[in-house]
């Protein structure tokens, strides 16, 4: 989504006095942006809204457990000869503000490490020897650059920060509408009282209808409504507050339009009316009539609110259920120091290997009565230990792989292959949960080729995805080539090793360029195969069509795929095909 | 001092409150797996059952609170306390132990103390966090994402009950009974099937459809964060209630009646949804006993194996991935087969 849909400016703003007021009672702020000015202002925005000794720290995404949680601190551990605590970033920020770059690389095991913290308010530390634990309040600001949409923080992270924003294609953004002392006020004494009845009942009507499914969501946006209501010096919670929550937490969230489908709307009568049902026991009638109304208007500015991207791909039949595939991302450098433990070696932990302090010593422990006069000659009772002693944990880490399926979903015996195809990649699934692999499904028809799973290893995440199969039109092999090999160096990046299954009767017809015709289809499908080629990714063509035929053959070898003719491929024989492939 | 969100103020999740109960009543049934959507107060019911646990007794000085009263599991320490006569003992709160990611494995399993090592030269154990949480829970939150070799020592030691420890030249054992409760979304990932099966019982939680639930949810949670000391008093009437029928149906377990026909009942329920081994079936009798001692009943009758029959059941189904239904569809099937509904 390049040219993505932005927040109104003045709603940028609003953000960041909100965060600003309660920088550790939201979760945080996610800010969708590429690096730029406009970016540049809104962090300095905020800050110039908290205190100046408010801690404020950049956490790199490739942090360690040692310096994140904390643990041994080696140098002073040497040093005084006993071992010394480091307590780790997130204890050392205590109360305060973590700023996380490049939020859609992280790694899934930092962001549960983050939200374990964020949500007991505590860090706790086993590690090293060391029990402990310290309290922490967090406020994160999480900088998203992702570019597809499938290029986003984990979800673990992203659904405990209140506030999202999106800046891509905003021009600048204007000073905050609450002065200094509002926000610091607001900061001290904290937020409003809990919302009326009538105000939480339109905050969850909305969150329902735009499909905004976690609990979560719906408690922060009760929180920012109370915050919004403190910073304009009210100490009840009322409608404008309400419209804030709805348009800044609920509805860059949304998972579906209200009233896009008649199911929707459906729900949305039941919802409106049970809790006006409810309440004509308990209130009068004209407090009946405010609820609905407060309802529609809060759903009406959340409506208005839901980004331009976010509303195209909403608009769109896919499932939005691929989002936040983020999690992959980082498995590369992680190598080194993740895995199943493999014995040590002697080695510098300076180069990102993970110390092994119990062998180090154990290297260093002979030596001792050579080197203490050497080494100390002053004090006797400390543990000499030279650069040569350094030992450091060997990890296996056996390089995930990745299996797409290309499958050709044109023409009369498009629905059996998809359908085929689908069940081989829930046997792969079911079978990948044990060798941690991934699968994801590559759909070509028409004019295009559609990633229609993401790469994934979770049988949940993809069932959904699969349910959707279309079916029909021309042969774009060409597209499809081309769009294979993406996926395939794009996963390669990411640490994997990717491997292609074909399933197609190979009669292009469609150019890249989308003109149709037997001839131009084929010669571009040719040299779209030849790209691949040259890519390097295992691949194997499997042929589907009925009779023997030279143009899958011709394909499979201009791919360099090994070639299998199997009229009636099951979902079977395609995953054993499939399986093979990644032996090999 | 932090307060804990109180259990019976939870709302709804009825399946996660019942099989989270069950394992405090017995714990030998080895486990409770949450999984599901974010968001749905899974961790918050973990933390919730700590303060709803009644007390244990424990023997005085024993670092890995031995039962006084159990002969046959104590640590050598407390052989050598029983041999001499002095086994005092004393109440204290059942261990709930957080395993956070990031713990590395002398911390779990427990390892030489290096500071009287490296201070003192003395070769001292220093122990772990399974010794910790010996005859209580250990809870570990997105469970999918432990590391490998911390899931290998987990296996081992909730399989037999006992920590053996060899490392750093260490040679010790110690019991290490615990029940291992894990919360995870299974979009980050699905677990290894080994570690799978080592829990008892399995749930799966939902963000709740009605909006009145979730009105609701958002009102307590206000509440108890705008004043989270009169949240709790107020709850207390409540919690103290379930404390008592945890203590009560812990009493009577022994005694309620597991007569032949619902052992068979639990067989044929077993048979007809194709679980592996026996486990199934042993956790379904118990998770049933411990039902019916919650429900002060003196036998198991087929609607409580009705009740635990999915909780028990759902994550041992040999995995049929073209089946389109989930699991929980087919142990209902294979309930209404057996029941005959």
């Amino acid at each position: 989504m390049i040219d993505g849909g932005h927040c109104a400016a003045d709603d940028v703003a609003l953000a960041a006095c909100l965060f600003a007021a309660d920088p550790c009672g939201m979760g945080g702020i996610a800010v969708r942006a590429a690096a730029s000015p406009v970016r540049d202002r809104l962090l300095a925005l905020i800050r110039q809204a908290l205190p100046d000794a408010f801690p404020f720290r950049r956490t790199p995404l490739d942090i360690a457990d040692a310096r994140l949680l904390g643990g041994l601190d080696l140098a002073a551990t040497l040093r005084s000869g006993r071992p010394v605590l480091d307590k780790g970033l997130l204890a050392e920020v205590g109360r305060g503000v973590i700023v996380l770059p490049m939020a859609e690389r992280m790694s899934p095991s930092l962001a549960a490490r983050l939200a374990s913290v964020l949500d007991t308010g505590t860090v706790s530390l086993e590690r090293d020897g060391f029990a402990a634990s310290s309290p922490v309040r967090l406020g994160v600001i999480a900088f998203d650059e992702g570019i597809d949409d499938d290029e986003r923080p984990p979800l673990a992270i992203a659904d405990r920060l209140a506030l999202h924003v999106f800046l891509d294609g905003l021009r600048a953004i204007p000073d905050l509408p609450f002065t200094a002392e509002a926000i610091a006020r607001v900061r001290r004494d904290g937020p409003s009282s809990p919302a009326a009845e009538s105000v939480r009942q339109a905050l969850a009507a909305t969150a329902a209808l735009l499909g905004v499914n976690s609990p979560r969501a719906w408690l922060l946006a009760a929180r920012v409504a109370r915050v919004h209501a403190a910073l304009c010096g009210r100490t009840d919670v009322g409608e404008p507050d309400a419209i804030v929550a709805a348009r800044l937490v609920l509805a860059p969230r949304a998972t579906r339009l209200p009233s896009a489908e008649p199911e929707a709307t459906q729900e949305a009568d039941q919802g409106s009316e049970q809790p006006a049902d409810r309440a004509d026991g308990e209130d009068s009638d004209s407090g009946r009539t405010d609820s609905a109304s407060i309802d529609d208007v809060v759903l009406e500015s959340a409506r208005a609110a839901i980004p331009a991207h976010l509303l195209k791909s909403l608009a769109a039949p896919k499932p939005i259920a691929g989002r936040g595939n983020a999690g992959r991302a980082g498995a590369f450098q992680a190598s080194k120091r993740r895995g199943r433990p493999a014995g040590t070696r002697r080695g510098d932990p300076a180069s990102g290997m993970r110390l092994n302090v119990i062998e180090t010593l154990r290297a260093a422990a002979p030596w001792q009565r050579l080197r203490q006069g050497a080494d100390f000659p002053k004090r006797k009772s400390l543990v000499a230990i030279r650069r040569e002693d350094f030992r450091v944990t060997r990890f296996k880490h056996r390089s995930e792989t990745a299996t797409i399926f290309v499958v050709d979903a044109s023409g009369s015996a498009a629905l059996h292959r998809l359908a085929e195809a689908k069940g081989a990649v829930e046997l792969l699934l079911a079978d990948c949960y044990v060798r941690r692999d991934q699968v994801a499904l590559l759909a070509f028809r028409g004019a295009a080729a559609d990633i229609l799973l993401p790469p994934t290893r979770s049988l949940a995440r993809a069932k959904p995805a699969l349910a959707a199969l279309p079916g029909g039109g021309g042969t774009p092999l060409a597209a499809a080539c081309d769009a294979a090999r993406l996926l395939a160096l794009a996963l390669r990046r990411k640490g994997l090793t990717p491997s292609l299954v074909f399933l197609t009767d190979g009669r292009a017809n469609v150019a890249r360029n989308g003109e149709t015709g037997r001839h131009c289809g084929e010669t571009d499908a040719l040299a779209a195969a030849k790209a691949l080629r040259a890519a390097e990714v295992a691949s194997i063509l499997i042929d589907t069509s009925p009779q023997p035929d030279a143009r899958p053959e011709a394909l499979a070898r201009a791919l360099g795929a090994r070639y299998l003719p199997m009229p009636r491929a099951d979902a079977a024989a395609l995953s054993a095909a499939a399986r093979n492939l990644i032996a090999v | 001092m932090r307060h804990v969100y109180p259990f019976s103020a939870l709302v709804g999740q009825e399946e996660m409150k019942l099989a989270l109960l069950i394992a405090a009543v017995d714990p030998s049934i080895g486990g409770v797996l949450v999984f599901g959507d974010r968001g749905t107060g899974k961790s918050t019911a973990v933390r919730a059952l700590a303060a709803l646990l009644p007390k244990m007794r424990v023997v005085e000085g024993c670092r890995y609170h031995c039962d006084p009263g159990a002969n046959g599991s104590r640590c050598s320490e407390c052989h050598e306390r029983a041999a001499k006569g002095n086994l005092r003992s004393k109440l204290v709160p059942v261990p709930v132990v957080d395993l956070p990611l990031g713990a590395t494995e002398d911390r779990v399993v427990g390892a030489l103390d290096l500071e009287r090592a490296l201070a003192h030269g003395q070769k001292a154990f220093e122990p772990g966090l399974l010794a910790r949480a010996h005859r209580g829970f250990l809870y570990i939150d997105e469970v999918n994402l432990l590391e490998d070799h911390i899931v290998d020592l987990l296996l081992d030691v909730a399989a037999s009950g006992e920590n053996v420890v060899e490392r750093e030249g260490l040679s010790i054992r110690h019991p290490a009974r615990f029940v291992l409760v894990g919360t995870g979304n299974p979009e980050e990932g699905e677990l290894r099937p080994q570690l799978l099966d080592r829990f008892g019982l399995s749930v799966e939680v939902r963000t709740p459809d009605s909006l009145e639930l979730r009105v609701e949810i958002v009102r307590r949670r206000e509440e108890f964060e705008s004043d989270p000391a009169a949240f709790v008093a107020a709850a207390k009437k409540a919690d103290d209630r379930q404390r008592r029928t945890i203590a009560a149906a812990r009493a009577k377990l022994s005694s309620i009646v597991v007569s032949d026909d619902a052992r068979r009942q639990a067989a044929r329920l077993c048979m007809s949804v194709g679980t592996d081994g026996l486990r199934g079936e042993l956790t379904l009798i118990r998770a049933a006993r411990a039902l019916a001692g919650l429900e002060r009943d003196d036998a198991v009758a087929d609607h409580h194996l009705r009740r635990v029959a999915p909780l028990a059941l759902r994550h041992r189904l040999r995995r049929d991935p073209l089946d389109e239904s989930g699991s929980t569809a087919r142990v209902d099937r294979a309930l209404a087969e057996s029941f005959g509904s």
